[in-house]
């Protein structure tokens, strides 16, 4: 179809207002992170830095200094807890998945898993800190690794299980009635057909992982666990009159997902679309 | 019907998930469930626990302060989410035009998704704070304000303040489903449409989202579960300030539990909250199926 | 939830008394903030002085916002001989610790000569019916900080004696021109709020409590709330304070567009270093007001205590720790951040080098230093009325109905 010019303009138009709602606050931090201290506390502020000062980052990446070595730690730690617990929550839900697609496994069992995610998070805390605590698992990134799997979980099962049900169950039985074990069947005839999916949900479940804070918080005493959230957290805390160090470090913690995501975009959608058309 | 070996599988094939969730969640669940109906507090010391059966909850349901927070978490959850999801139908519309530059365009909008919440409020707070923040900078030397002014330390905008930074992070996600599910809907049926007269706001209305509410669906079940159980951010950007205006129902939760010292009552509230969500969910969930019904059967 | 508990004590007896035996190589996990009033790298620097003095005791150290740090303390509880060994606690806190049973007696500790050597004020901090819950290490209040430039320039030579002088010389102030708002406090919805309140409850005679019954519907706590109030009216108090924290003061003062701030201890060795500050050099420091016929100064109660958690397996060492923390040489080397707990610090050369005006603003605080309510629901009444003071700071209420309510919901505290 085509458009009229008032329509094309319009199109533009919108189009340049998203740009700037989108990028704006985005832009605006990385500015901040590279301004001189005192361009950000002129009134009304100086938008374009009068002096590039790239000297936070290298603070940040600087393995020597206390807060490189802080930020650095805490990088660490978020990848392997964001990444385990997806890896570990992916694991586990695609067969429980496929039981509840394939095996009919109850409905109410599925609600009941989504339901351990509608309680608020807090009540789950001090049991889980004394339970912890008496197997000596406090402060360990394994610990966060299981909490949050357990966490993305019920999620992941779910969009797993919406995903294989519309994925052709003919080839499966045939594979089936060849003699192929189940789990044969799965590795070899669904997993692949249900790539986009897995990537779709690993990403999702990458970045609630990623952005977890409160058990984090309390779970973790010290920089051989503390998750980046944490840290940003301490960062804002103590005495920072340099609005500039908190904006660096949000612009290094929100790279690795950022990368991530703009790479799996396709399967994102694609993922998240072909299952749930049946819901 | 399933053979004894596949209803043996189902049970195998859950084994692993149901260990997890026994293991962390379910356990905790249960446990809350019955501290719900006790009066026990945090302390360092043995204390007595008795069971006071509904005392808890008719506290609770009584407790105008309650009530108030939980006005304040469906008033978040429902225009974040309800914004979340108009921006997100809107811009993936915009998106499933021709235009130059679309494809940048796109993969930019996903970059808020990516921030993440800590960082989302952090950098939010330096954006509305009072002398040095960029809203009121760029309002002013747009003319739009003649004074600076309080965003979040005011209670008539501040629980809106916090909706907007949480909706500029997760309308990506909305608009890509959105998206993804837009180019499924098949040409000749809107061209049919189109040619028997109906105008493009009822092709639109009639034929489009009924379309796409299935796919919608988990991605808004999602969101509806997380904005009601909204917390980091208002952590983050206002620990319930100002004036109580942002103190949602999980807050008042972390409040009970971890300030007071409540765990039995704390438990009540949350059980209330999560009970209050699953409903959510499910109204919401037979909705959207209904609404669904239409466009993939 | 018991038997676990139990399990947990019977490992933590068991560990104690293996620790006994193996002294040697003990770690000690001690939980600090990272905006206590000594910095962390002090606080660092103390901690490795005592493990060269005490070889094969090693310190954890952990830093976490002031917001968590309560949070913390409950959860270890929970944590069997995994917890901690050695917290910063709040003055706000012993009561609810103690009867709670989160941290360890410590009375019979404490050398008895300690009782007159340390400030009264101090020792409130580590207090509850009694019993002494811990040592007193930051001994801290809220003082008023003036900019001398600004003072000068309006013609000021002297800075204020009371609160309605102060009022009468931010007019004057403001009236010239030389800032728009002369006064900046930390009013958020927060504990920060509530030590200002205190401040100036203190200041008008005021009481909380009395009989164990709400008493701040009238007299001096609502003379203060109505105090704060009319400031904010009047616009000699930066509105934007109602979102501010202690370190938005200490911003806003340092950036030289506040002629007055009452803040903590930290802010005078900050404010007067030319690198964080604008106005380094024409900050001065004296005790908060008084009010006529009532007080000649005013001042809160904001001190931390150094305790033992109750589940800690190695009470010992984690005592020679907080000992070695809390001794008055540690304290008068580190005086520039906080201020001694000890009465004869304050005639110390090396404390009151390049502080003289700190120290002599001290004298006249601690002596009359005032504590927010000593009551285990501390948490609570200090959010209530948070929220109902800051209702009226932002014009939702009056200030009679506010506290008429924040009585009424105390009252109805379970």
């Amino acid at each position: 179809m085509r458009r009229s010019l008032l329509q094309s303009v319009l199109v533009y138009l919108c189009a340049l207002m998203l740009a700037v709602f989108t990028a704006g606050p985005l832009l605006w931090l990385a500015v901040m992170s590279v301004s001189m201290p005192t361009d950000l506390t002129e009134v009304p502020l100086r938008w374009i830095p009068s002096d590039l000062d790239f000297s936070r980052y290298g603070a940040l990446l600087d393995v020597a200094d206390g807060s490189g070595r802080h930020f650095l730690s805490a990088l660490r730690n978020s990848i392997l807890t964001a990444g385990g617990a997806t890896a570990i929550a992916l694991l586990v839900a695609i067969p429980a998945a496929y039981s509840f697609s394939r095996r009919k496994a109850s409905m109410v069992l599925l609600f009941a898993f989504l339901a351990t995610i509608m309680m608020p998070p807090i009540t789950y805390i001090l049991p889980l800190y004394s339970a912890f605590s008496s197997l000596g698992l406090l402060n360990k990134t394994v610990t966060l690794v299981i909490v949050y799997a357990a966490m993305l979980l019920p999620f992941a099962i779910w969009l797993m299980k919406a995903n294989i049900d519309v994925l052709p169950v003919e080839v499966e039985q045939a594979a089936l009635m060849e003699g192929a074990s189940t789990a044969f069947t799965l590795r070899k005839v669904v997993l692949p057909l249900a790539l986009p999916a897995i990537a779709a949900t690993a990403m999702l479940s990458f970045l609630v992982a990623w952005d977890e804070f409160f058990y984090a918080l309390i779970f973790t005493n010290d920089l051989s666990a503390k998750t980046l959230p944490v840290a940003i957290a301490d960062f804002a805390a103590g005495r920072v009159t340099d609005y500039g160090v908190i904006a660096s470090v949000g612009v290094m913690a929100t790279l690795p997902p950022a990368i991530l995501a703009i790479a799996f975009q396709k399967f994102i959608v694609s993922g998240l679309v072909a299952g749930s058309v049946k819901g | 019907m399933l053979g004894r070996r596949q209803k043996q599988e189902k049970w195998m094939l859950l084994a692993p998930a149901m260990f997890v969730l026994a293991l962390i969640t379910m356990v905790p669940l249960a446990n809350t469930l019955w501290l719900s109906f006790t009066d026990t507090r945090i302390t360092a010391i043995a204390a007595p626990v008795h069971f006071i059966g509904l005392e808890n909850y008719i506290y609770a349901l009584t407790d105008p302060d309650f009530q108030a927070a939980l006005y304040r978490t469906l008033y978040f959850t429902i225009v974040s989410v309800g914004l979340e999801g108009v921006l997100g139908i809107a811009v993936a519309v915009l998106l499933n035009q021709p235009f130059r530059g679309r494809l940048v365009l796109r993969a930019l909008i996903i970059l808020p998704w990516a921030v993440p919440t800590i960082v989302n409020a952090v950098a939010w707070r330096l954006i509305y704070q009072p002398d040095y923040g960029a809203l009121n900078s760029l309002l002013y030397q747009l003319g739009l304000i003649s004074d600076y002014r309080s965003w979040i330390g005011d209670p008539s905008t501040a629980m809106n303040m916090v909706i907007l930074a949480d909706v500029w992070k997760n309308f990506p996600l909305v608009a890509y489903v959105a998206l993804a599910a837009l180019q499924t809907v098949p040409d000749d049926l809107l061209k049919a449409a189109a040619i028997e007269g109906a105008s493009p706001w009822k092709r639109f209305r009639s034929i489009t989202l009924p379309w796409i509410a299935g796919p919608l669906l988990v991605v808004m079940v999602l969101r509806t579960i997380e904005a009601f159980r909204v917390f980091d951010i208002i952590y983050v950007m206002t620990s319930g300030g100002p004036a109580d205006s942002t103190k949602t129902a999980s807050f008042f939760i972390y409040q009970e539990y971890f300030n007071y010292l409540r765990s039995g009552s704390g438990a009540s509230y949350a059980v209330l909250v999560a009970g209050i969500s699953a409903v959510l969910i499910l109204v919401y969930y037979s909705a959207a199926k209904r609404q669904a019904a239409g466009g993939t059967a | 939830m018991k038997a676990i508990k139990k399990l947990v004590l019977g490992s933590a007896l068991a560990t104690l008394a293996m620790a006994s035996t193996a002294m040697a190589d003990t770690t000690l996990n001690a939980l600090f903030m990272s905006q206590a009033a000594y910095s962390e790298d002090d606080i660092k620097s103390m901690t490795a002085q005592f493990e060269a003095a005490n070889p094969g005791v090693k310190v954890s150290l952990e830093f976490v916002p002031y917001e968590a740090l309560h949070d913390k303390i409950i959860a270890a509880a929970g944590a069997g001989d995994d917890g901690y060994d050695v917290v910063l606690f709040d003055v706000i806190w012993p009561a609810e610790f103690a009867t709670g049973g989160f941290l360890t007696d410590v009375s019979d500790r404490i050398p008895a000569e300690y009782t007159d050597e340390v400030f009264e004020g101090a020792w409130t901090t580590v207090e509850y019916e009694g019993k002494r819950y811990g040592m007193p290490w930051i001994l801290d209040t809220k003082y008023l900080f003036y900019n001398t430039e600004i003072l000068a320039e309006a013609g000021i030579s002297q800075p204020p004696k009371t609160w309605t002088e102060l009022m009468t010389q931010a007019r004057q102030i403001k009236e010239k021109g030389l800032v728009e708002y002369p006064l900046v406090w930390s009013w958020s919805q927060s504990e920060a709020m509530i030590c200002d309140f205190t401040t100036l409850t203190a200041a008008n005679d005021g009481k909380f409590f009395d009989a164990g019954e709400p008493a701040f519907t009238t007299g001096g706590a609502r003379d203060a709330v109505a105090f704060m109030k009319a400031t904010l009216d009047e616009g000699l108090t930066n509105p934007a304070s109602r979102e501010y924290f202690e370190e938005d003061v200490r911003r806003v003062f340092s950036n030289g567009e506040a002629a007055f701030a009452l803040n903590w201890t930290y802010m005078n060795a900050l404010a007067n270093d030319p690198k964080e500050s604008k106005v380094a050099g024409k900050v001065k420091v004296v005790s908060a007001p008084g009010v006529e016929g009532k007080s000649t100064a005013s001042s809160v109660n904001g001190s931390m205590g150094l305790g033992i958690p109750a589940n800690s397996p190695h009470a010992d060492e984690a005592w020679a720790y907080i000992s070695f923390l809390t001794q008055k040489d540690i304290q008068d080397d580190y005086a520039k951040l906080s201020l001694p707990i000890w009465k004869a610090s304050y005639s110390e050369p090396k404390v009151m080098e390049g502080q003289e005006d700190l120290i002599a603003a001290a004298r006249e605080s601690i002596a009359v230093m005032y504590p927010r309510p000593l009551v285990p629901s501390y948490t609570e009444v200090s959010d209530i009325l948070q929220k109902n003071i800051h209702k009226v700071l932002l014009n939702q209420t009056s200030a009679d109905e506010a506290l008429e309510a924040a009585a009424e919901r105390v009252k109805r505290i379970r």
